[in-house]
């Protein structure tokens, strides 16, 4: 379990607010996702748990030890993954594991189960240095190396950053195995679309939480009317919308516009109001929000 | 300890598997000691010269003879008068100008005293300074030759009363570099370069190689503690230095016929003291350094001040208090002085403990210094 409360950090003598007051709890075998934009914060609340940081103030527990005052107990215990591929570029994949797994006091036979799943699929190119690996094989190497010395509690920073699509599926179906398993994972991530993947989200901007709850419970609270438009001369239609005194929001989402509207505004007399900027062939439908909605939403707020 | 000798094997490793590292440790000290030497030297030759010879007479002739039949100089040209030998010295085509004045034969024969001007290209100051002391030494030379030559011709009440009067001719001998060779005099001052660089630069870069590529994460979550981490980046290049060492000596005594005379065991216990300290300014380096750009201009600088401040071109003595001061606290300085006295004065041990004892005392220091200022965390 991991309780964390009032967490602060800042950098440049004060200047620089990473943390603002950061208050969570993980239960155990769940996976929690910090899910927010670059510079949000999420790489130093992962590195103050991981115990490579000091906060300013504010308590970590990772399963009952303090970050700061126990951290040689955290190290045990947890498994970190940090956003920059880490491991030695010049040691083979093999030796790579083995080296970590040497430093825990342990063997990869011994651990061999919790990683079989992940590992298998680089063991093939065992003998290959890790810095001549693809990003995702990168990957996988990195959450073996994390996972080799059996941790309660896996901290993964950004794992699918750079990843492409197929890999990034895959390694949230490992992600979910080791849960089974019974591993607290707490993960951060750029991409919205992941939120999903997670039992419980929370939402970070500028060093603060704007929203935990499930991803369910996050789209659910989302109050307004969101409609998709699709169209020819998107980012001119765009600028279009944002003119319109009904539409409270409207951001590119892929290839359609996602607009929050007010109550009333029909469907037909926007459509005219764009016709009369001479865009045709629009196609405008309400759809059910997705977290990267809410998101917007309550950063405008 | 098992986590230690893993940590070091995991550094050779490494270190092997480095396309440029294991050849460097070869070819850098080979260069240093096959090439070097010859290159840094203060023996100045070949000064060109240029010869006004006003006077023309069996006496003058003589000292161009003996000038030019010095391997010190180069007779360039014999000019007329002093503008035209001003003027290739301008051009750069001579660095030295003697003028013989056209009194010189007459002044000689009669008041047995005569003077010759000597004008010198002072921009490289060691050949200015050097080039007139020669050329000193050759007309005092010629002069004690003249006398006892001279002294023949006198009438004999007077060259009784000439035998009489003292006649001083320095001999000087050079001890303990009897053939005054800069090469000697230099070759363990690089040794003590070398080893500045193998133990205590190399893994001081190293260490930051690792935070620039974030492996020291990764290594920070595991239980590793940090003594171990550090003795582990250190113990190969100690190993390296001590290899790179037992290779000079051998390269030394082949190539230049230089063998310690103070014991090659002493030459090697004071290189471990020195390692010792080495490595510690190595890891202070490291610690304040985030970036490989950092640390290697922080290097540069301390290799300067070790260098420059630590005797081994320019002797302390001569240096203002301040650099003196500077002096006493650098290590490069006690083993370069150390590794001089074991080579060519054929000091013992225990005439260079002072020095080994000055150098333990600024490895403690260093690296009390050096763990304080390691973190595991930020």
């Amino acid at each position: 379990m991991i309780e964390v409360k009032d967490l602060y950090k800042s950098y440049a003598k004060g200047k620089v607010n990473a943390l603002n007051g950061i208050t969570f709890s993980v239960e155990d075998g769940e996976v929690f996702g910090v899910i927010g934009p670059d510079g949000a914060g999420k790489s130093s609340l992962f590195r103050i748990l991981a115990s490579l940081l000091l906060p300013d103030s504010g308590v970590a527990v990772m399963n009952g030890h303090d970050v700061v005052k126990d951290y040689r107990k955290v190290r045990q215990i947890i498994g970190y993954m940090p956003g920059r591929f880490s491991l030695y570029q010049d040691l083979s994949v093999e030796e790579n594991l083995t080296f970590f797994a040497t430093l825990f006091n342990t063997s990869i036979e011994e651990n061999y189960h919790l990683i079989k799943d992940i590992y298998q699929q680089i063991e093939p190119f065992k003998k290959r240095r890790a810095g001549a690996l693809s990003g995702g094989m990168k990957q996988k190497l990195a959450l073996s190396c994390a996972l080799i010395h059996k941790p309660e509690i896996l901290i993964l920073d950004e794992p699918t950053t750079g990843v492409d699509p197929v890999s990034r599926k895959e390694f949230w179906d490992m992600l979910g195995r080791l849960k089974e398993q019974g591993i607290t994972i707490l993960v951060s991530t750029a991409y919205m679309d992941e939120a999903s993947r997670c039992d419980r989200i929370a939402l970070i901007r500028e060093g603060e939480f704007i929203a935990s709850d499930t991803p369910q419970g996050i789209i659910d609270s989302y109050s307004g009317i969101l409609w998709s438009v699709e169209g020819d001369r998107m980012s001119a239609m765009l600028t279009a919308l944002r003119d319109h005194s009904a539409v409270k929001t409207s951001f590119a989402f892929g290839d359609k516009i996602h607009i929050a509207v007010a109550d009333g505004l029909q469907a037909g007399e926007l459509k005219q109001y764009l016709a009369k900027k001479e865009f045709s062939d629009v196609r405008i439908a309400p759809i059910k929000p997705t977290v990267e909605d809410c998101f917007m939403a309550l950063t405008n707020e | 300890m098992k986590t230690l000798k893993f940590l070091i094997e995991k550094e050779f490793k490494q270190m092997f598997r480095n396309p440029l590292i294991p050849r460097l440790i070869v070819l850098f000290p080979t260069m240093v000691l096959l090439v070097f030497p010859w290159a840094v030297s203060f023996e100045i030759k070949n000064i060109r010269i240029d010869v006004v010879d006003h006077s023309k007479s069996t006496y003058s002739k003589r000292l161009t003879d003996k000038v030019s039949a010095s391997q010190y100089f180069i007779l360039h040209d014999t000019p007329p008068d002093y503008n035209t030998a001003m003027l290739n010295m301008e051009n750069d085509k001579t660095d030295m100008i003697l003028e013989i004045p056209s009194s010189f034969d007459v002044d000689l024969v009669k008041s047995r005293d005569s003077e010759v001007g000597v004008a010198v290209n002072s921009v490289n100051g060691t050949q200015g300074l050097l080039g007139s002391n020669y050329i000193m030494q050759i007309v005092n030379d010629l002069s004690s030759e003249l006398r006892g030559e001279l002294t023949q011709t006198l009438p004999p009440q007077l060259r009784a009363s000439m035998m009489h009067m003292p006649k001083i001719d320095i001999v000087p001998q050079y001890k303990f570099n009897p053939a005054l060779d800069y090469k000697n005099f230099m070759i363990p001052g690089f040794m003590v370069l070398l080893l500045t660089i193998l133990c205590g630069i190399l893994p001081a870069l190293n260490i930051v190689m690792e935070k620039e590529n974030g492996t020291i994460n990764q290594i920070n979550v595991t239980p590793v503690s940090k003594m171990n981490f550090i003795l582990a980046k250190l113990i190969p290049y100690w190993a390296v230095g001590l290899v790179v060492m037992i290779i000079s000596i051998t390269l030394s005594l082949l190539i230049y016929g230089l063998w310690p005379a103070g014991g090659v065991i002493a030459v090697l216990i004071s290189a471990i003291v020195f390692i010792l300290s080495v490595s510690g300014l190595g890891i202070i380096i490291s610690n304040y350094s985030e970036t490989m750009q950092q640390a290697s201009f922080l290097v540069m600088f301390f290799i300067l001040i070790l260098v420059l401040l630590g005797g081994m071109f320019t002797p302390v003595s001569s240096m203002p208090a301040w650099a003196q001061w500077i002096a006493a606290i650098n290590p490069f300085n006690y083993l370069t002085d150390t590794f001089r006295m074991l080579y060519l004065n054929g000091s013992t041990l225990a005439d260079v403990s002072g020095n080994l004892l000055a150098l333990g005392v600024i490895a403690v220091i260093l690296n009390g210094w050096a763990v304080f200022s390691y973190k595991k965390r930020g």
